[in-house]
């Protein structure tokens, strides 16, 4: 394994003042099993503020249940999971809300709301989370975001009428929302062109420049990692293989870290 | 070890509906009722089921009246028959099937659409954006089924008694006052009390079985279907139980 990998997240486990300033996500020896079947054995990582750490791995590897862990989706079966400095497992059903309101999560099919218009969809965490009442505020929120995401054009449309990347767009539109900190994606680009990819791509880079989020992106498109990546961490088999940015990776002399990169 | 799962995993079925019932219980009363999606839900749930509720109303009536009237005329008792349907469809037969035809049409399409959020990921996105997937979904769901399922049993149970008459027209002429007065004069409230407020429990039984079934589903397109026949099994299942017990309750304390 990567030494500075090593190096980099020792200071999690042993010293996490040090560097608490600028953690946002802090994950010591986390473990996850199904049955017989571990998914996690064991991951140690850090997400900086304002960062883009971009996590590679096969399918199956456990990337999705790491960031479902972080917001309260699945429960850890041991380890240690901070975000802004609080473990999530002990936080209370109120406290777990409010981390949430903090933590976007853009699901891989955009998990939009089909019974709703796109601008239901949008008003939907406006009016049940942030409580809001005024339908002028919320009208002009939904179509900033949406402007944003460059779809202001289909604010009356259904779901079932948007194509995949639509979809995509509405739902980060959907969690950007509710001006998150830290954003999740699970696999942004999965299943469309690669066109639509890189625009996806370049939409979470400009995401996190305007709103200055951090960001967890997981994916096994190198497209996608190459243009948003600040950092990148590759899982296999429950634990952490190497970490670094996209041109150390691709020369790494670790056969199965390069093989991500042909 | 599978023996033992085998015999376990009932009684760990009936603690996650113990604990999913507690989740509905606790969300009626939090701050926020979702009116819009409760009355939406009253619509689908009434309006989608009014034709096939009315004409199986219509039907059993009709059927009931044309089954019974040879034998009550071998009596001489055919007069009698305005009473009888009243009182059997109002009792007894309206509610049991009604609540089994809602079984079959408002648990099963509640456990596909939950059972298709759940696969689509649309649930977890809800809880993950600190929004309240029970108090949208279920809860609305629950309090529709069970306003809306006595409504319907009681619209049946009307056109049960004009098919009753229409059924009686066929081989005499009847005064439709007359059958009326008939069918009424035999009735009470004990009949009609009783049979409501079981019809409010089969309603609770269809949207939470229902609810159940599609809100705790498997990933996976499969899991739907599977969500969408046992909420229709299951549910079935609680309407011939609740009734059981109904009846010897209604025995003890309405008829005597």
């Amino acid at each position: 394994m990567n030494d500075a990998y090593h190096d980099n997240n020792n200071f999690l486990c042993e010293a996490p003042s040090a560097a608490a300033n600028d953690t946002v996500i802090a994950i010591c020896d986390l473990k996850k099993a199904f049955g017989d079947k571990v998914v996690l054995s064991g991951i140690d990582m850090n997400l900086l503020r304002g960062e883009n750490l971009v996590v590679l791995g096969k399918s199956g590897s456990g990337k999705s249940v790491s960031i479902k862990c972080m917001v309260g989706l699945l429960t850890q079966d041991s380890g240690s999971l901070k975000i802004f400095d609080k473990e999530v497992s002990e936080l209370s059903v109120t406290e777990l809300k409010m981390l949430r309101m903090k933590v976007g999560f853009l699901f891989q099919s955009g998990a939009l709301y089909d019974s709703m218009t796109v601008e239901q969809n949008l008003e939907f965490p406006l009016t049940r989370v942030l409580k809001l009442k005024d339908k002028n505020g919320i009208r002009a929120s939904v179509e900033e975001v949406l402007e944003g995401v460059g779809l202001l054009d289909a604010i009356n449309k259904m779901p079932s009428d948007l194509s995949g990347g639509m979809r995509k767009r509405v739902g980060l539109a959907r969690t950007l929302i509710l001006r998150p900190e830290i954003m999740l994606y699970d696999e942004p680009t999965t299943g469309l062109d690669p066109i639509t990819s890189r625009e996806i791509s370049e939409l979470i880079l400009q995401m996190q420049q305007k709103y200055k989020i951090s960001s967890i992106i997981i994916t096994h498109d190198m497209a996608c990692a190459r243009i948003t990546a600040d950092r990148l961490l590759v899982l296999n088999q429950g634990k952490f293989i190497a970490e670094g940015n996209y041109e150390q990776l691709e020369h790494s002399p670790d056969e199965l870290v390069r093989s991500f990169f042909k | 070890m599978p023996l033992f799962s085998s015999f376990t995993k009932p009684f760990a079925s009936a603690g996650d509906q113990a604990v999913f019932l507690g989740h509905f219980f606790r969300n009626i009363f939090q701050r926020g009722f979702e009116w819009n999606e409760f009355l939406r839900q009253c619509y689908i749930i009434g309006n989608k089921s009014l034709s096939l509720v009315g004409i199986t109303g219509f039907i059993l009536g009709f059927v009931l009246t044309l089954q019974s009237e040879p034998t009550l005329k071998a009596f001489g008792a055919e007069s009698f028959v305005p009473s009888m349907v009243a009182i059997s469809v109002i009792r007894e037969i309206g509610p049991v099937i009604i609540a089994l035809i809602c079984a079959g049409k408002i648990a099963s399409s509640i456990g596909a659409e939950l059972g298709s959020m759940k696969v689509s990921e649309q649930i977890d996105a809800m809880e993950v954006s600190g929004a309240n997937p029970v108090q949208y979904l279920v809860v609305t769901r629950i309090l529709a089924c069970i306003i809306m399922i006595p409504l319907l049993t009681l619209i049946a149970d009307a056109l049960a008694l004009i098919g009753g008459y229409c059924a009686s027209n066929i081989s005499n002429k009847v005064n439709l006052t007359l059958y009326f007065n008939k069918a009424f004069s035999s009735l009470s409230f004990t009949d009609l009390i009783p049979a409501v407020i079981k019809t409010i429990f089969f309603g609770f039984a269809i949207g939470f079985v229902g609810c159940y079934k599609g809100y705790n589903s498997d990933r996976g397109t499969e899991s739907v279907g599977v969500a969408a026949n046992s909420a229709v099994v299951s549910a079935s299942l609680w309407v011939i139980l609740l009734d059981a017990i109904a009846v010897q309750l209604t025995s003890v304390f309405a008829y005597n």
